[in-house]
């Protein structure tokens, strides 16, 4: 509960610092902040405290929740140091950011459907402002529209399966609607049906899953770089989170039933995401598509639905998150430097930062899952709790398909270092410098020392 | 608390009520290409959800599913209030609010 209170009260000190003429204060007040949210959350460590039969911070939310926290610390870092003295909006940007955390906690620590939809849109809500924050540049004006209609249908679609399951279970509580389906055969009872399917749509339209994924690649691209960075990573941790954790607390009883569904969606997740991938000039809708396989492999934890799952989720979404923060981060700085995304802006990058190269290289060999990075282990944990459970066939489509990602992966890769282009050197701020430079070697250093980091939850 | 009343009409006639409801709400989005019609349709779309959370409410004898139901209409104010601001921000820009001018983005 006091991380909700701190990351509200930060938003809204840092919302009027601007009013105020404060705006040095705003990146101190915000900063700390995040660490006050992070040393509170880790405060309730193994308490699994319950407040008001609706939230409960046990290890699974604070973990996710600590991963979240990280991922926005260094989005603010760079969004200081690249939008400090050009936006206007710098303030409210940063306010929004927190008040977005707040939704992120309520999405990780629930255990009731009120707190399920409440969370969801509270984080969607401060999304859809974030995507159009260029506010003369139509492309974000483009991308914030279409977000936003997406989304709220993807809510009516959510509500709609929470109140058919209401109806049936006469309870928004997870472990009364756990209860209730673990009755006899009442996982076939018609309500139960619609519920937990439209219930799933909802949810898989927030995770970017296929066929539910056509917004992705449009938002991703015509937001703001930065904003996607924080999208992808955030945005799509919080919802998978929410996901396993409403299928695990709520829907146990259920799985067995809908694993079909999920191997489904996930193998076409997988494919599209890859496929499409490849035919991308931009290197950020290329992340996009990238991030929607990403679901894929994730839904394939979910699915083998074991005591292992949350673990190789977890370690999934740190792999994920620190990559995809590394990629969106440089893209962002070359993309304002140069005014375009496209892979032709990655030549000769090894000569004008050799820092920015190595570590664009980093996440790629992370998000391909090539040793020694932390993506490797990430699928190695998702794989091998598929195969525990016997799901072989879904595992070797899967790893054809981390086969496929490396080719595009690679390709800005290799711009970078093989192909001649601007040598002008590209000055970063330090902190910048360092910030990239400590999530690759976090990267690297998970990547070689996996540990006990899958069975922390 | 809750009225009895409600409870001799069978419950299958709200379902179907609000399952139409929400069809239309949904067909809406995916045909109409005014932004602010589809907007409507999510509207709709919410409200049919409404209307089942109170009539299963009512049958449960459970006010749980009413106070979903407040909750539903503050965040679809809030809902209502973005989507306005981001609508009246693309027509200042290009003077119309038709979806099918917004094709810039495209890989």
């Amino acid at each position: 509960m006091m991380v909700l209170i701190i990351l509200t009260a930060a938003g809204i000190l840092a919302m009027f610092a601007s009013v105020f003429n404060g705006r040095s204060v705003v990146l101190p007040v915000s900063l700390s902040g995040l660490f006050a949210a992070g040393y509170f959350a880790l405060l309730e460590w193994n308490t699994n405290t319950t407040y008001f039969e609706a939230m409960r911070m046990d290890n699974f939310a604070i973990a996710f929740t600590v991963v979240c926290l990280f991922a926005a610390f260094v989005f603010l870092l760079l969004y200081h140091y690249m939008h400090y003295s050009s936006d206007v909006h710098y303030a409210e940007v940063i306010s929004i950011i927190l008040f977005s955390l707040a939704g992120v906690v309520v999405m990780v620590s629930f255990t009731s459907m009120l707190m399920l939809f409440l969370g969801i849109e509270i984080l969607s809500l401060s999304l859809y402002i974030l995507a159009g924050l260029k506010k003369k540049d139509l492309l974000s004006n483009e991308a914030s529209l279409k977000y936003l209609l997406m989304g709220a249908f993807a809510t009516g679609f959510l509500l709609f399966g929470i109140a058919m399951l209401y109806g049936a279970t006469g309870s928004f509580m997870l472990s009364d609607i756990a209860y209730y389906l673990g009755l006899h055969k009442a996982v076939a009872e018609p309500f139960i049906v619609t519920g937990i399917i439209m219930l799933m749509i909802g949810l898989l339209f927030k995770v970017a899953a296929a066929p539910f994924h056509f917004w992705t690649p449009d938002v991703y691209q015509g937001a703001p770089t930065l904003v996607t960075g924080y999208m992808a990573t955030v945005g799509k941790v919080a919802a998978f989170a929410a996901l396993v954790r409403v299928f695990q607390l709520g829907f146990s009883p259920a799985l067995e039933t809908y694993q079909f569904l999920f191997a489904a969606v996930a193998v076409t997740t997988m494919f599209i995401g890859n496929i499409t991938a490849l035919y991308q000039k931009s290197v950020k809708r290329m992340l996009a598509y990238s991030s929607i396989s990403h679901a894929g492999y994730m839904l394939i934890a979910l699915m083998a639905a074991n005591e292992v799952t949350n673990g190789a989720v977890l370690f999934y979404s740190i792999a994920y998150t620190l990559a995809s923060l590394l990629a969106f981060a440089v893209v962002a700085i070359l993309q304002q430097k140069s005014g375009s995304d496209e892979v032709s802006v990655f030549n000769g990058l090894s000569k004008s930062s050799p820092l920015m190269s190595i570590t664009f290289a980093v996440a790629m060999l992370s998000l391909a899952g090539i040793p020694p990075t932390a993506g490797f282990f990430a699928k190695f944990y998702v794989f091998s709790a598929a195969i525990s459970d016997g799901w072989v066939w879904i595992t070797v489509l899967a790893i054809i398909n981390s086969f496929i990602s490396v080719y595009y992966y690679f390709a800005p890769v290799i711009a970078s270092y093989m192909k001649k282009g601007n040598e002008e050197g590209i000055v970063l701020a330090t902190p910048v410098k360092v910030l990239l430079a400590i999530i690759a070697l976090l990267t690297l250093l998970i990547g070689l020392l996996p540990g006990s980091l899958s069975y922390l939850i | 608390m809750i009225p009895q009343i409600f409870q001799t009409v069978p419950i299958e006639h709200f379902v179907y009520l609000s399952a139409v409801l929400f069809v239309i709400g949904v067909v809406g989005v995916l045909t109409r290409s005014n932004a602010i019609i589809i907007f409507m349709s999510v509207e709709l779309m919410l409200n049919a959800v409404n209307l089942l959370l109170v009539s299963f409410s009512s049958y449960h004898q459970d006010p749980a599913g009413q106070i979903f139901v407040f909750f539903i209409m503050a965040v679809a104010a809030a809902e209502v209030a973005v989507g306005l601001a981001i609508i009246t921000m693309i027509y200042r820009n290009t003077h119309s609010v038709d979806i099918n001018d917004m094709s810039r983005l495209k890989g």
